[in-house]
């Protein structure tokens, strides 16, 4: 008879194996890192430029930069890259984030002959071409007006701008009038040293043959594309902030931070401060203590402020290593009447984390969950891609996960619960919009 | 090519296994054939609702999440108007705990009154993050039972107010459990690191002893032709004004919906699409626009809308959606763009099949619509579709009898 309270058997998993790259310099500067391994006809290049440092006088410069990549070169116009792109069934995206411009290519690899050089062309010969520049500006603005409206994105702004000051490119928040002030000629200025070749990380994954690798040596390793020429500023490495030199707030255990959003039903609440980054040595365990907090399905704040309280649809925490700058964080939308009862249970699960060790079984869950989770995100060759790449923006090297997976495996009730009393005892910004 | 084999319990349930060795994963998923559309009119967003209670313990296992993800599992689920769906994604070796979590939970609920309690507001939150508290968020609740009068799709899966999530009971519950979720009423799908001789035996093992269910007979009603263009205008705060508009299509298993999915391809996929080029970029009326269509199994929509750009009146935006829809009817695609779009379409369906849980989802969904092999049909399908059914198509959905508009004003 089939006993259904008994639960199978829980195996041990498989040792996770991660693809690793073959690697190599073209000329010009450009590095190029290879994954391969698929059945299918498919590959994804993307071209990863650090992002130039903060210019307070044009601030919105290097998201325009990247926004405005696909809109003409001094051969195609924003139709002809469009028409290309499409037509052979393919995808190319240039998006900004907080430290990089990431120009990414998904293509059939037979097709590449023809989508590639259209990706060398963006990357060497863009003009920014003041009619489209209007069109980008007035679609941008109106974009933002319309997110201004959204309670969690106004949360997250107000969050950045405490945390990291508002003159920074962590924490800048931009206003719609500041489109107005992006100028072709700046654009022009600053496009050789964002895109040069000097400044770029090449990360090819999919079905790589010869030809492909030939390809893009001929296209970003002949030496005509921007290259290691100019002024070379994104090479510098900006001072490295050590965790706490930034002033946190004193006294109490969070700075509070309040924007009033008449008419909600929600408010958005973001409770988080700085941490340390991914190199440093208590990353690894501090990504434990945040999947216990607030990282999966069944974390603490989940299980108690959804599961229990029914506040919320959903809660979680995230912990994100930055140029310079690690940022832990918690994040939820909450009806209005609950929103202090919430926070109230947000900081009583971070000080029960400081003042209980984490019980073994739930320790021993968290564990597996991380290890199953991670290895489920190893599905097709990009992600063994986005694996390396995590390593690449931050700088490190393929024993980062081997001692990852160790800390997940051996760190103890003890060691989480010192970090805890280590780094979410104070310094908090507590951001509500509602 | 996404290969399977396939096999039925006694007790009815469709078994498909996708051997796929090259991930040490595995995925179960689990496709109920219920969901918005069998509901009661006066009890909307209970299948959505219900899909949050099966995850508030089954009749022998008190807890859904945590035993899988000791296991180094996870899962989750949505609800559509059709379907109600359920996967899981575990480390092969552990498979078995999946067979047991959604055997049990298949074979009854634990019913608890305080799961009940939770989930109910739990979904009264989602409901005001997701369609009250979001700009434009409320639109498809306006849009629906314009564009619908007889359909149930005249409500969307969140439900049609509030109301109807915060008065259900737990005979509500269990009564739609009796109905629906049964093995008979079940598309299972295993795919990844298994074999199909293990998946045979594990599923007759934790399946093979859930008793039948009762056989339910669905009687829709069908959504009259709309003859007359309808439309209504509401005042939000919102920062610009925004247009919706829908004209009935064909449901999903129709050789028509192919034609009519090329044609929204045509109107807006990627930047070099009509509807970006021309009235984004060269005419400057929108800041955004969009055309797709709605998947559904019963007859859908097809669907336009965009923000419009400061300054542009209503009518001459929708002067130009119309002008371009009229443009599909009058002229004839010319070859390099439906060689464009088909291409789209083909390497869309290649890059799909590189991720298991996709492969595993669509398996169920085609098993669902009549025939799983017609997931590797896909692009004869979309290959069969010749310019003058383009055409043909064009003049069917955009009769102007046929449309339904929401003028979405900012105050």
């Amino acid at each position: 008879m089939l006993n259904r309270k008994q639960a199978p058997e829980n195996n041990p998993l498989k040792p996770i194996k991660l693809l690793k790259p073959t690697s190599g310099k073209l000329k010009g500067g450009a590095r190029l890192y290879i994954i391969n391994g698929a059945d299918a006809d498919v590959i994804r290049i993307e071209f990863i430029f650090p992002r130039l440092p903060w210019d307070s006088a044009h601030r919105l410069t290097h998201t325009a930069l990247t926004g405005m990549l696909l809109e003409g070169t001094t051969s195609r116009t924003a139709v002809d890259i469009a028409e290309t792109i499409d037509f052979y069934g393919a995808f190319l995206n240039a998006e900004s984030g907080a430290d990089h411009s990431v120009v990414t290519l998904h293509s059939l690899s037979r097709h590449l002959v023809h989508t590639l050089p259209v990706v060398k062309d963006v990357l060497s010969a863009s003009i920014f071409p003041e009619k489209e520049l209007e069109i980008y500006q007035r679609n941008s603005r109106q974009r933002l007006q319309v997110n201004l409206e959204k309670n969690d994105f106004r949360a997250r702004r107000a969050f950045n701008s405490a945390v990291f000051g508002s003159d920074s490119a962590h924490g800048y928040a931009a206003e719609p009038a500041d489109f107005d002030h992006i100028h072709q000629d700046v654009l022009l200025a600053k496009y050789p040293q964002q895109f040069r070749s000097g400044n770029c990380l090449i990360v090819v994954s999919g079905n790589v043959g010869e030809d492909t690798v030939k390809l893009i040596e001929e296209l970003f390793g002949s030496g005509d594309w921007l290259g290691d020429g100019e002024s070379g500023s994104a090479d510098v490495p900006e001072p490295l902030k050590e965790p706490g030199s930034i002033p946190s707030p004193e006294g109490s255990i969070a700075e509070t931070h309040h924007v009033e959003m008449p008419g909600s039903v929600q408010s958005a609440i973001r409770l988080g401060k700085l941490m340390v980054t991914r190199d440093h040595p208590d990353y690894p365990a501090l990504q434990v203590l945040n999947t216990v907090l607030g990282g999966y399905f069944g974390s603490r704040l989940m299980a108690n402020i959804r599961e229990d309280k029914g506040y919320t649809y959903g809660i979680g925490s995230g912990l994100h290593s930055l140029k310079g700058d690690g940022i832990f964080f918690i994040a939820t939308e909450v009806g209005v009447d609950v929103s202090e009862k919430a926070l109230q249970e947000i900081y009583h699960e971070l000080i029960r984390l400081q003042d209980e060790p984490i019980p073994e079984e739930e320790l021993q869950l968290v564990r597996n969950y991380m290890l199953g989770s991670f290895l489920g995100s190893l599905e097709n060759v990009f992600s063994h891609a986005d694996k390396l790449k995590t390593l690449l923006l931050d700088s490190l090297d393929y024993t980062y996960y081997d001692r990852y997976f160790e800390t997940v495996r051996t760190v103890s009730a003890e060691r989480l619960q010192e970090l805890a009393r280590e780094y979410l005892a104070n310094g908090f910004y507590e951001v509500t919009a509602g | 090519m996404v290969h399977f084999e396939r096999f039925v319990l006694d007790n009815g349930l469709r078994v498909l296994v996708h051997e796929d060795p090259a991930t040490p994963m595995a995925v179960v998923n689990i496709l109920y054939d219920v969901g918005a559309r069998d509901e009661d009119p006066e009890k909307t967003g209970f299948a959505h609702l219900f899909e949050h209670l099966m995850f508030g313990g089954s009749v022998n296992i008190p807890a859904y999440d945590e035993p899988l993800q000791r296991v180094g599992g996870e899962n989750n689920a949505f609800t559509t108007n059709d379907i109600t769906n359920y996967y899981i994604q575990v480390p092969a070796v552990n498979l078995e705990t999946a067979f047991w979590l959604e055997s049990d939970r298949m074979l009854s609920l634990a019913f608890s009154e305080k799961s009940l309690d939770v989930q109910r507001n739990v979904v009264i939150e989602e409901f005001k993050q997701r369609y009250l508290n979001q700009p434009y968020g409320d639109a498809w609740l306006q849009v629906r039972p314009l564009a619908y009068q007889a359909h149930p799709y005249r409500w969307a899966t969140i439900g049609r107010e509030i109301d109807h999530i915060a008065r259900a009971t737990m005979a509500d519950v269990k009564a739609f459990f009796n109905a629906f979720y049964h093995p008979a009423n079940a598309v299972m799908v295993v795919a990844g690191d298994v074999s199909v001789a293990s998946v045979h035996a594990l599923a007759e093992k934790w399946f093979g002893p859930i008793p039948p269910g009762e056989e339910h007979s669905r009687k829709l009603p069908a959504e009259p032709p709309q003859e007359q263009p309808r439309s209504k205008t509401v005042h939000a705060d919102v920062p610009v004004d925004a247009i919706y508009k829908t004209w009935h299509m064909s449901g999903r298993d129709d050789q028509r919906y192919y034609a009519a999915d090329l044609i929204s391809d045509i109107l807006s996929r990627g930047t070099s699409s009509r509807l970006y080029r021309r009235l984004v970029k060269e005419q400057a009326l929108f800041s955004e626009v969009n055309a797709y269509v709605m998947g559904s199994l019963d007859p859908g929509l097809f669907v336009v809308e965009g923000k419009l750009s400061k300054g542009v009146s209503m009518e001459a935006a929708e002067a130009a959606i119309d002008e371009e829809v009229e443009r599909l009817v009058t002229e004839v695609v010319p070859g390099q763009e439906f060689t464009k779009v088909k291409n789209k379409v083909e390497s869309t369906l290649v890059f799909s099949e590189m991720n298991l849980l996709d492969k595993a989802m669509n398996l169920a969904w085609f098993e669902l619509l009549g025939n799983a092999g017609a997931i590797n049909e896909e692009k004869e399908r979309y290959n069969a579709v010749t310019l003058e059914n383009v055409r043909e198509e064009s003049a069917r959905l955009f009769r102007p009898g046929n449309a339904t508009t929401l003028y979405y004003k900012a105050k």
